[in-house]
């Protein structure tokens, strides 16, 4: 017999394995910063005539990344000037098919600039790159590839009837899925034949500048896309201007109704894409393991910052012990920090001002009576962190159960029958999007046919897809993104 | 037997099985919703795992190796050089700790557990009519009783998937109870053959039955079927452990087996253990690859995590 290294008997019997993920950062020097970001008016970059310009910073470094431009009244119209311009002289005019090809071509560069595109979401807006790489960046690729195919079958989008484009869209976009919601917002534009003065959101216009060189690139005629950086001062401008044929607003309830105010009475057509209070709704029957990936997908994805997110659970009360207890569990493997760690669950809150609005709603919460729960987990030192948070024992009357938060906190509520879900689910003045958890079919379509909300996900969770419309009820706004009905809030059907 | 033996997983042998509670929640066998499970066992598997966190993840997983031989064409020479191998992974790098089990037909029981005398490395050989269980029970039972007796430490069994997949759930319970009985001191693997199963549903269905009946471990495949191990129905087996631990406080053990080659591979499958099961499973007591070709890929990684250079095949032994 070979000889052979014998172990001892008495050797201690080896313990579990105590494993920590080494840091996997992705590499920063795909994204070239440069100091400075000018207005992206008329196909070239230009200074703000204000003469002003703000810092944008990384919320999980609180370093100051850039300084960007701050548009003023003049800049606006300016803008607005050299939109009017190429819609008229050109673009508008342009055959469906060669519209087409820009989009088509924008698409692919956003698809081969993706790891730049993704690296530069993360570190201007705090989301985690696992996000902004798996989810952000192709999503709003494949919209310019989806609406691309439209631009030359708009008459086979709306048989009998003649489409025609609107002229001049005003688009303002929030923080949240900063390139995503440009792409949302552009591509349908473009498609239908309109060109545009699209306003990113204050904290994160580090995308949108970079699709200024994209456009460039893909050789897109000068005024088709423009880009107007600034505060809600620039936003008021762009709304104000008489020159806006369209406007196009996704972001909060609040500035929505100041929008509506100021539009009315005047000849420009409106999209609102407002907050939420989603119920995700799981019945006993669901397949409990999946259901928790769902709510947690739901809830913390994007740390929450999302205006569709599943902020109420509601649990059907036969499975609430061992739904928590998973629940809990979970969220106690969930890894918050660095945005460009490829490890990381949930990242940096966008900005100071927002996680000020989450403390204080969480305190309200821990005021009204509510239980907390917070897993433990170890935040770095600066940036803006928020611990994923879940409360139990809330009230239908109370604020965390009420009101919008945009963060990484759910309220966890129960229910005995059907009914009494959608009773529940109902009882708030948003209706953007709910969930149902259930292997019982009948009872998916019995739930969609009462739910008042304008996207219900049946055993999934904030899955978005180009082909499908999204957009809500009530104080969540109105109109269509993405899929065919995507294509009528830019259009003038006769 | 060393004392770390005694720690494995390892259910009483109960006349009439291992009974679950009747708690509020049971019996609730509960449903698997395979577009999710699939998308999280995805979303693990893109886990960037790099230096350190690496070098321990391919360490721990060679002590979890059940060597692998399932052959027609196995020979006592050919499973001898298995066992050394599985002693000493890597005769250049003194510091690569033994595999776990050398897994080997009945016949060649008696040959590994000569070779693997003291060494610590533990005989696993599978029985019960392997790799498709379509037997008489007696002769089932006998050949576990014979392997037993040959010295093997692990029994790895297959269920009966005919009678599972005819709704026979009882036969299928039955068999288990019944080799379980025989095993005595012997741990009890009991082979799903997930790929035969079908759906995740079943694979839950079966998994519950199995561990229900006294399994120590569940093992997802003999490795004759394609698929044979995966990524989702690992995880969807791991989440079945984790509802009996969460219920009763028993900690089963699970093996994915078959189609496993690459380092890679192994860290992703790690990865799901952590985040599903916690730290308490990442031990070779409860969690094992069975694998062959697996082992000297996992070797070539290790050298050259040492020495920062990819050495060619050549310089790792087959056997």
């Amino acid at each position: 017999m070979a000889q052979v290294e014998k172990r001892e008997s008495s050797a201690p019997a080896p313990a579990p394995l105590e494993w920590e993920y080494a840091p996997a950062p992705e590499a920063r020097d795909v994204v070239q910063l440069e100091e400075r970001y000018g207005l992206f008016v008329g196909g070239e970059i230009v200074q703000p005539q204000t003469g002003e310009w703000f810092a944008s910073i990384s919320p999980s470094t609180e370093e100051t990344l850039f300084e960007v431009a701050l548009a003023g009244e003049a800049d606006v119209d300016g803008a607005v000037g050299a939109a009017r311009d190429a819609y008229e002289n050109g673009w508008s005019g342009l055959a469906p098919s060669e519209r087409a090809k820009y989009l088509f071509r924008i698409a692919r560069i956003l698809q081969e600039r993706s790891r730049e595109l993704a690296v530069a979401e993360s570190l201007d807006g705090g989301k985690p790159i696992r996000e902004s790489r798996d989810v952000d960046i192709p999503l709003a690729a494949a919209h310019f590839f989806y609406y691309a195919g439209w631009a030359d079958k708009l008459e086979y989008a709306f048989p009998n009837r003649t489409p025609e484009p609107l002229g001049v869209a005003a688009q303002i976009i929030p923080w949240n899925f900063p390139l995503l919601m440009l792409a949302w917002k552009i591509a349908p534009a473009l498609a239908c034949g309109n060109t545009v003065v699209l306003k990113p959101a204050e904290t994160t216009p580090l995308t949108a500048m970079i699709f200024a060189d994209v456009c460039r690139q893909a050789e897109l005629p000068p005024g088709v896309v423009n880009l107007v950086t600034g505060d809600g001062t620039t936003g008021a401008h762009l709304v104000r201007h008489d020159g806006i044929d369209k406007l196009a607003f996704t972001g909060s309830t609040e500035v929505g109704k100041l929008i509506m105010r100021e539009l009315a009475g005047r000849d420009v057509r409106l999209t609102l894409e407002l907050g939420g209070k989603a119920a995700n709704i799981v019945f006993d029957d669901a397949a409990l393991d999946q259901a928790v990936e769902g709510i947690v997908n739901g809830i913390y994805f994007n740390q929450g910052h999302v205006c569709c997110a599943g902020s109420r659970l509601l649990v059907q009360e036969s499975i609430y012990e061992p739904l928590l207890e998973k629940l809990k569990r979970r969220l106690s493997t969930l890894r918050v920090g660095d945005p460009l760690d490829k490890n990381t669950d949930v990242g940096a809150i966008n900005s100071k001002a927002q996680l000020e609005k989450i403390r204080e709603l969480v305190a309200s919460g821990e005021d009204e009576g509510a239980e907390i729960f917070q897993p433990e987990c170890e935040l770095p030192e600066r940036g803006y962190w928020f611990v994923p948070t879940l409360f139990t024992n809330v009230a239908q009357s109370y604020r965390i159960a009420q009101e919008e938060i945009f963060g990484p906190v759910l309220s966890v509520l129960t229910f005995r029958t059907p009914e009494e879900a959608i009773e529940k689910a109902n009882n708030t003045p948003y209706g953007l999007s709910a969930g149902v958890w259930t292997e019982k079919g009948s009872r998916i379509l019995w739930m969609v046919e009462r739910l008042r909300a304008g996207v219900v996900w049946a055993n999934t969770f904030n899955r978005f897809d180009p082909t499908s419309p999204f957009g809500g009820y009530r104080e969540s706004g109105f109109g269509r993104e993405g899929g065919r009905h995507g294509l009528e809030p830019y259009l003038r059907l006769e | 037997m060393p004392d770390y033996t005694r720690r494995v997983a390892k259910a009483p042998a109960l006349v009439g099985g291992f009974v679950l509670p009747s708690g509020p929640r049971l019996p609730r066998v509960g449903s698997v919703d395979a577009v999710a499970l699939e998308e999280r066992a995805a979303t693990l598997a893109k886990r960037s795992i790099k230096r350190e966190s690496k070098v321990q993840a391919l360490r721990l997983a060679v002590r979890m190796m059940d060597l692998t031989t399932l052959e027609g064409q196995d020979t006592p020479g050919k499973v001898a050089a298995l066992c050394s191998k599985a002693i000493r992974p890597d005769p250049v790098d003194r510091s690569v700790p033994s595999v776990a089990a050398v897994c080997v037909y009945p016949s060649l029981a008696g040959v590994a557990k000569e070779r693997l005398a003291g060494s610590g490395v533990r005989v696993a050989s599978v029985a019960t009519a392997f790799p498709s269980g379509q037997s008489p029970v007696e002769i089932k039972i006998a050949e576990t009783r014979a392997v037993v007796e040959l010295g093997a430490d692990e029994v790895d069994m297959v269920i009966d998937r005919g009678a599972f997949l005819s709704g026979r759930y009882a036969k299928v319970y039955d068999e288990i109870v019944r080799v379980k009985e025989v095993c005595g001191d012997a741990h009890l693997k009991v082979i799903l053959e997930t790929g035969e199963l079908g759906t995740y549903d079943n694979v839950r269905r079966a998994s519950l039955i199995a561990i229900a009946a006294g399994a120590d471990f569940i093992k997802t495949s003999t490795g004759k079927i394609n698929p044979a191990a995966t990524l989702p129905v690992t995880l969807c087996m791991m989440e079945v452990v984790r509802d009996v631990y969460a219920e009763t406080g028993r900690m089963v053990g699970i093996k994915p087996a078959g189609g496993i080659r690459v380092s890679k591979q192994a860290v992703q499958y790690l990865v799901v253990l952590y985040e599903t099961l916690g730290r308490e499973w990442m031990t070779p007591d409860l969690f094992r690859f069975g694998a062959s070709s697996l082992l000297n890929d996992v070797l070539m990684q290790l050298r050259k995590e040492k020495t920062g250079l990819y050495q060619s095949g050549d310089y790792f032994t087959i056997d």
